[in-house]
């Protein structure tokens, strides 16, 4: 579709992705049509608040979804061409950890506390690449020294509670890189570190899969993150793509109410005044009670008769921009407050 | 509207007006129990070591760090909800530590507390009303059932909320409006004093916004003061008249706040401003990195000399051995590195 640049096929092709929970209000749906590509070696950052759907979606393409209560009711999640919705659970266990890898949120509960570095770092290069045990060790101890942990050979006979919130989270990139996968996904990455661990493990990363050609998808609530590293954001709101477009449109030009809001609502110390904050008013909506028609109307000072009974899809504001919102053109307009 | 405090911004040796919370030489050290039942103290973790500052009336005083930095535990010890070990606090100009218990209970009615967490910081068996009404009744500042009905009501109005909310649970509030109702509660003995601890880190962004507006009109309106306990520097920045900057235990710096943004002193100061990631694509392209290496080492076991030495991009041998003391490098800045 638009985000399709020259001839090649994108790397991942979610189409008009469904995925339900089952509450006792009964089903919801946290992702509600969302489609979206993502090209080789490029990387995609992911920005919403909580409850926007925005990690329901990577463990979609993961295959990660709890079921029950979670359900994919509807969509495609084309991987190299290869529905990942339709192939089998031994397939997909292949591609997942090889192709496809993933570092969550919290480095405290991602590793096995029971097992040490080494064997957590040998088990996908012996079950994905079919290294021996030696072999296996050796490419372990180099992980462990490319993601800068110091003593790696020492450090592989630790258990992970010897290990800083930063350290771990660094072992958690080496073993998602460690077979060399077309596809990283980071969910809230750094959301757990200090701020000086949280750009040592964010440069790491980008460094890292630069060099391997890995394409990045980053999940993330923090707009510099996304400013600093992305190629190109999707911004979801209460189960769905708001905007869409290469990092620099979305920043220079949001045309999306929720966009510009979330822009205009964070303090940020390079801006030489401080002005007051302009928050959006209201609350996050809760996924088993959307507001009818565009669920952001009620929050959005743009919202006209229309936005409460019509629910907008994405439409072109410019090229490979795009904007679910009816009154994008005259948004698109709106003055962003300008660093001095 | 902050030109009155703007003016207030005096320095310690020349100030005008008596700080309202002066804090001098404050330790607090935590003994590391080892060996059976724990019962032998085989050494010590300064959580605050040898920490002096002062906070104006009307004033907001920033305090950034990461973890261990001591920054929560100096913000404890200040209002005594932690005893020091040694050092003065001195609030509006009598010596806290010196007040027998019965006499720390009525001073403590100035002195209010809003906890990071709106999840585990509200009693989820209580209501909204009881909790917020709760300081009234242990400093009888009501004259009966209906009276304190309607002064919880009025608060609840002050923070944004509705009268009728009173009689729910914290289950049925969403983060932001646990957060207001926490702010309710310390308001609710009308204290001069606040600390606020990470008051809005555990919230969206686009409810982050309400909360920081809010915390700054309630400012204004009943002339408090704040001691602002924060890891995320953009929102200091917004608040804060002055900021002080924490590394393990130690201030390394403390200046007005725009100062401290413009022209940071302290190399850990630098590091810490230049890893946070801002939203804005063509600064975020042109902006100098400075990447620490290395953890943060733990507090059981800090460096010796400098305690930022072991990760410092300037540090020398001079620095393992001295230890720097606060320095006044220009009006009202702060620093304390034997660099400069």
């Amino acid at each position: 579709m638009d985000a399709l640049r020259g001839d090649s096929a994108p790397l991942l092709d979610v189409r008009n992705l469904v995925t339900q929970f089952v509450t006792d209000e009964g089903p919801v749906r946290v992702v509600n049509d969302v489609s979206f590509q993502i090209n080789e070696g490029e990387t995609l950052g992911l920005v919403g608040e909580s409850g926007c759907g925005k990690s329901v979606t990577a463990l979609s393409i993961m295959g990660l979804v709890p079921t029950p209560p979670g359900e994919i009711v509807s969509g495609e999640i084309y991987f190299q061409g290869q529905d990942l919705l339709r192939i089998s659970g031994e397939d997909l266990r292949g591609i997942r950890g090889s192709q496809i890898a993933m570092v969550f949120q919290e480095p405290m509960t991602s590793l096995n506390p029971v097992l040490t570095i080494e064997r957590q770092l040998a088990e996908p290069l012996r079950m994905h690449l079919g290294m021996t045990r030696g072999v296996a060790k050796s490419r372990a101890c180099e992980l462990l020294e490319m993601v800068g942990i110091p003593d790696p050979e020492d450090r592989l006979k630790d258990y992970p509670h010897r290990m800083s919130g930063g350290q771990r989270q660094r072992i958690m990139i080496a073993m998602a890189l460690s077979c060399n996968p077309k596809l990283l996904i980071a969910d809230e990455p750094t959301t757990a570190l200090d701020v000086t661990i949280q750009a040592q493990v964010l440069e790491l990363m980008m460094t890292l899969s630069k060099e391997f050609g890995t394409a990045l998808l980053i999940i993330t609530h923090n707009l510099g993150v996304v400013a600093r590293f992305a190629d190109r954001v999707n911004v979801m709101y209460s189960g769905k793509i708001r905007e869409m477009g290469p990092a620099d449109d979305i920043f220079d030009s949001p045309s999306h109410p929720y966009t510009i809001g979330l822009l205009n609502a964070i303090p940020r110390f390079d801006q030489g005044d401080r002005a007051r904050l302009q928050m959006i008013k209201g609350e996050i909506p809760d996924p088993a009670h959307r507001p009818s028609g565009c669920s952001f109307n009620p929050r959005c000072p743009w919202a006209v008769d229309k936005c409460s009974v019509s629910e907008p899809s994405l439409a072109a504001v410019g090229p490979d921009h795009t904007s679910a919102c009816w009154e994008a053109a005259t948004v698109s307009k709106a003055q962003l407050p300008v660093a001095p | 509207m902050r030109e009155n405090k703007i003016k207030s911004d005096a320095t310690e040796g020349a100030a005008k007006t008596p700080p309202l919370m002066d804090i001098r030489n404050l330790k607090v050290y935590f003994p590391i129990k080892s060996g059976v039942l724990l019962g032998r103290t085989v050494g010590h973790i300064k959580a605050v070591d040898d920490v002096s500052l002062h906070i104006n009336p009307g004033e907001t005083l920033g305090l950034v760090g990461e973890s261990g930095s001591g920054k929560t535990t100096l913000g404890r010890a200040a209002l005594r909800l932690i005893e020091p070990t040694d050092g003065q606090v001195i609030f509006d100009g009598q010596e806290l530590r010196d007040l027998s218990s019965q006499e720390m209970r009525q001073r403590r009615r100035e002195l209010g507390f809003v906890f990071q967490d709106p999840y585990g910081s509200l009693n989820p068996r209580m209501t909204a009303g009881n909790m917020i009404g709760e300081p009234l009744k242990i400093h009888k500042l009501h004259s009966g059932k209906e009276d304190r009905r309607r002064q919880v009501g009025d608060l609840l109005e002050t923070v944004g909320l509705s009268r009728s909310m009173a009689d729910r649970y914290p289950h049925e509030f969403s983060g932001g409006q646990r957060q207001r109702i926490g702010v309710a509660r310390a308001l609710a003995a009308k204290p001069r004093f606040l600390v606020l601890d990470e008051p809005v880190s555990a919230l969206d962004v686009s409810i982050q916004a309400q909360l920081i507006n809010l915390l700054q009109d309630l400012q204004e309106e009943f002339n408090l003061t704040y001691l602002l306990i924060a890891h995320d520097l953009s929102v200091v920045r917004h608040i804060s008249d002055r900021i002080a900057v924490m590394y393990l235990g130690k201030l390394v710096e403390l200046s007005d706040y725009k100062a401290l943004y413009d022209n940071p002193l302290h190399p850990y100061t630098q590091a810490l401003l230049s890893a946070v990631p801002l939203p804005d694509r063509a600064l975020e392209r042109s902006r100098e990195r400075i990447v620490l290496k290395g953890d943060i080492p733990s507090p059981r076991n800090p460096p010796t000399g400098c305690v930022f030495h072991t990760r410092c991009p300037i540090a020398t041998d001079e620095c393992r051995m001295t230890i720097p003391t606060m320095k006044e490098h220009a009006p009202n800045h702060y620093a304390a590195c034997i660099k400069l």
